[in-house]
């Protein structure tokens, strides 16, 4: 691992907030891509942030074109590249195919186009970067906030929890494609993070990374607490680290005694309208959840 | 010798793609493209044509793996019509903003609602400020000649831009008539290898797509349509250079029996034909009337408008395509603003018909010719009429 660490392809100088925890896993995910990729990034923070004209933080080939179609775009390149070189020619260089996007890129506007592509069996790395609402118009919800989460568009108030709806299942939807490699993965734990991104770009065939990124902004925490909180995550259930290889479920951190989800929950502002009440149905939910996924473990 | 052959004009087109040796085909079904995508498919799956054949999962798909397989450099193509297009909407405007030169036949497709498979102009004329080069045809032959001048025109380094051949659902896409296909040698004489000159490529990194401030904005806006402004040049230039190698000639308006015409009829696609056996019929009842048959759409032909329209006392436009609660139909109200800065100018008449498949006979045109003249002299309460809708 230490061969990539001194090179940055994401180059300082980004546009990125304070503790920004995406550009930070953007950042490690772009030491373990190396050079010779073509990353397709959809709308979102990390296009806004990073390639302002006349500017560009990218220093491998980068293309963005819209919000809900990255996967399209990627499907487009990868296919092009290898009929292209089968023709003899194509780039000079072979090239991965790497799509970015949030979570609402991902979960939500840009499922359709993902789920094709996983489909159709493309050869590209997709990473998630999941910060839990979308944070570049404002903090709206997802499909991918947690249940209780205050945002602008699931405020809570006298009568709303919140995000009504509970974290939809993003790797899940990704394993049902049948797809040879699903992780999940945190910058806190940045090690596991690039191994998984190199391992998800050798693997041939689709490879889906979800990637959870604390936004200090959105999530109404210290902008120096973003590793932390990325721990807590972990370290609570809330967010397990494991991978999924053709079917296969490993755990990369197994936790013999969860950390109660109020220490990762009374760190965010947008959670702290929670009563106990309604923080114990979280805790038990994520006790089943956690369970759930060790049974797939077993299995 | 090259002989022509009868076929349906959407395997000919799958035909055009074959010789000019596409990379890539990414594409949705949606009737009446189907026939399009189908042929190129088997092309595909028999080794006859070398390219990768994405069956995306939307239209919007089709056209974003268009862009990224055209941003890697590969000759690139795709077809469409009706809500096919106008769910690519927002993805077009991209394609021409990124200077990505993809070419798409469009089966042009009447809108929803209520639910119509058939032809008509509707779909042409919402993406008509899409950026995109657009060229109508009139029979196979044009079909064929110009998916084939459309590579030529796209990806040359002068343009670099996506370029729609359009072609009227049904009426033209599930014909079948005599064709000649271009040979193989002729369109290596004819079409320069795809040079893309900024691609994706990791040995010259390059940021595609960034994020436009308003200091930078206006002036990217601006390049844009200066550029597609000056692609009527290289479309006029690639024409004149398939008339040496094919001896077919095509022009931005080509003008019908309409020297010394008083009246000239105005009309886009696949009715030309159709209005022409009016033309010919009332010639020979001794009326001074003509035709003008608008092929090329985008960029607009001005200057040729006004040359071959200024001349006569009236001119009537029909439209397949209604901008609701506007000027009647997006053809006449783009001639009538390209003639108005003339001094002496025809009188402009629209008219809108042939909505949804609905066909428009000989006899028909004539009427709307005839009815033409008789506004021109009396006026009308109206902006425009619809023809032969029932009341």
């Amino acid at each position: 691992m230490a061969e990539y660490i001194e090179e940055e392809y994401f180059a300082p100088g980004h546009r990125a907030c304070i503790g920004c925890g995406e550009a930070l896993a953007v950042r490690l995910a772009c030491k373990a891509l190396g050079q010779n990729i073509i990353i397709v990034n959809a709308t979102g923070c990390m296009e806004i942030v990073s390639s302002q004209l006349p500017y560009t933080s990218w220093r491998v080939p980068w293309i963005h074109t819209l919000f809900e179609n990255t996967a399209a775009v990627a499907s487009g390149i990868e296919a092009a590249l290898k009929v292209m070189r089968g023709k003899g020619r194509g780039l000079a260089q072979e090239a991965n195919v790497v799509a970015i996007a949030g979570d609402g890129g991902t979960s939500d506007i840009g499922l359709q186009a993902l789920s094709g592509a996983m489909e159709r069996g493309h050869d590209f790395l997709y990473l998630c970067f999941d910060n839990e609402a979308y944070m570049n118009t404002g903090i709206q919800r997802s499909s991918s906030t947690p249940f209780g989460a205050h945002t602008t568009t699931s405020p809570a108030g006298r009568r709303s929890i919140g995000q009504f709806s509970w974290k939809k299942d993003m790797p899940a939807i990704a394993v049902a494609h049948k797809i040879p490699y699903v992780a999940t993965a945190c910058p806190s734990y940045p090690k596991d993070l690039m191994r998984k991104v190199e391992k998800g770009l050798k693997i041939r065939g689709p490879a889906y990374l979800h990637i959870l990124s604390v936004c200090p902004i959105g999530w109404r925490c210290a902008t120096d607490l973003t590793i932390k909180i990325g721990r807590l995550a972990v370290q609570t259930g809330v967010f397990p680290l494991y991978e999924v290889e053709n079917g296969k479920y490993s755990l990369n951190l197994d936790l013999p005694q969860l950390k109660p989800v109020a220490e990762y929950l009374k760190l965010q502002g947008r959670f702290r309208h929670l009563s106990d009440e309604v923080i114990k149905e979280i805790q038990q939910r994520v006790e089943e959840e956690y369970a759930k996924l060790k049974e797939k473990m077993a299995g | 010798m090259v002989k022509k052959v009868g076929m349906e004009i959407s395997v000919a087109i799958g035909e055009v793609v074959k010789r000019v040796n596409a990379d890539v085909i990414a594409a949705y079904p949606i009737t009446p493209q189907t026939h399009i995508v189908e042929h190129l498919a088997e092309l595909v799956a028999e080794g006859e044509l070398d390219a990768a054949f994405i069956p995306v999962e939307s239209e919007h798909s089709a056209m974003s793996a268009c862009l990224g397989a055209a941003a890697v450099g590969a000759r690139t193509f795709t077809a469409s019509a009706g809500q096919g297009l106008e769910l690519m909407h927002e993805v077009l405007y991209v394609a021409s903003s990124m200077r990505l030169p993809i070419v798409m036949a469009v089966t042009n497709r009447a809108l929803s609602a209520p639910l119509s498979v058939w032809g008509d102009h509707s779909d042409a004329m919402a993406v008509r400020d899409t950026g995109w080069i657009q060229i109508f045809t009139e029979n196979g032959q044009e079909v064929v000649d110009n998916v084939l001048c459309a590579f030529r025109i796209g990806e040359d380094p002068r343009v670099l831009l996506p370029v729609m051949v359009h072609l009227d659902g049904f009426h033209l896409s599930h014909m079948i008539e005599p064709i000649l296909l271009p040979e193989p040698s002729q369109v290596a004489k004819f079409l320069p290898e795809n040079k893309y000159p900024l691609p994706l490529d990791p040995s010259r990194p390059v940021t595609m797509g960034d994020f436009g401030p308003p200091v930078i904005y206006s002036e990217a806006k601006k390049a844009q349509e200066v550029n597609l402004r000056a692609a009527k040049e290289v479309v006029l230039e690639c024409w004149n250079e398939f008339a040496r190698i094919f001896k077919h000639s095509y022009h931005p308006v080509e003008c019908y029996r309409s020297e010394d015409a008083k009246v000239l009829l105005l009309a886009m696609g696949s009715f030309c034909e159709t209005a022409m056996v009016a033309v010919d019929k009332m010639r020979g009842e001794g009326k001074a009337v003509g035709l003008l048959r608008l092929r090329l759409w985008r960029p607009f032909p001005f200057e040729e408008i006004r040359k071959a329209a200024q001349a006569a006392e009236v001119l009537i436009v029909l439209d397949r395509a209604i901008s609701f609660g506007g000027p009647g139909g997006p053809v006449c109200s783009e001639v009538r603003s390209a003639l108005y800065p003339l001094d002496k100018r025809p009188k402009v008449i629209g008219f809108v018909g042939g909505l949804g498949g609905r066909d428009i006979t000989p006899d028909g045109f004539e009427a709307i010719i005839s009815r033409g003249i008789e506004i021109a002299k009396k006026g009308s309460k109206e902006e425009f009429e619809i023809f032969g809708v029932r009341e």
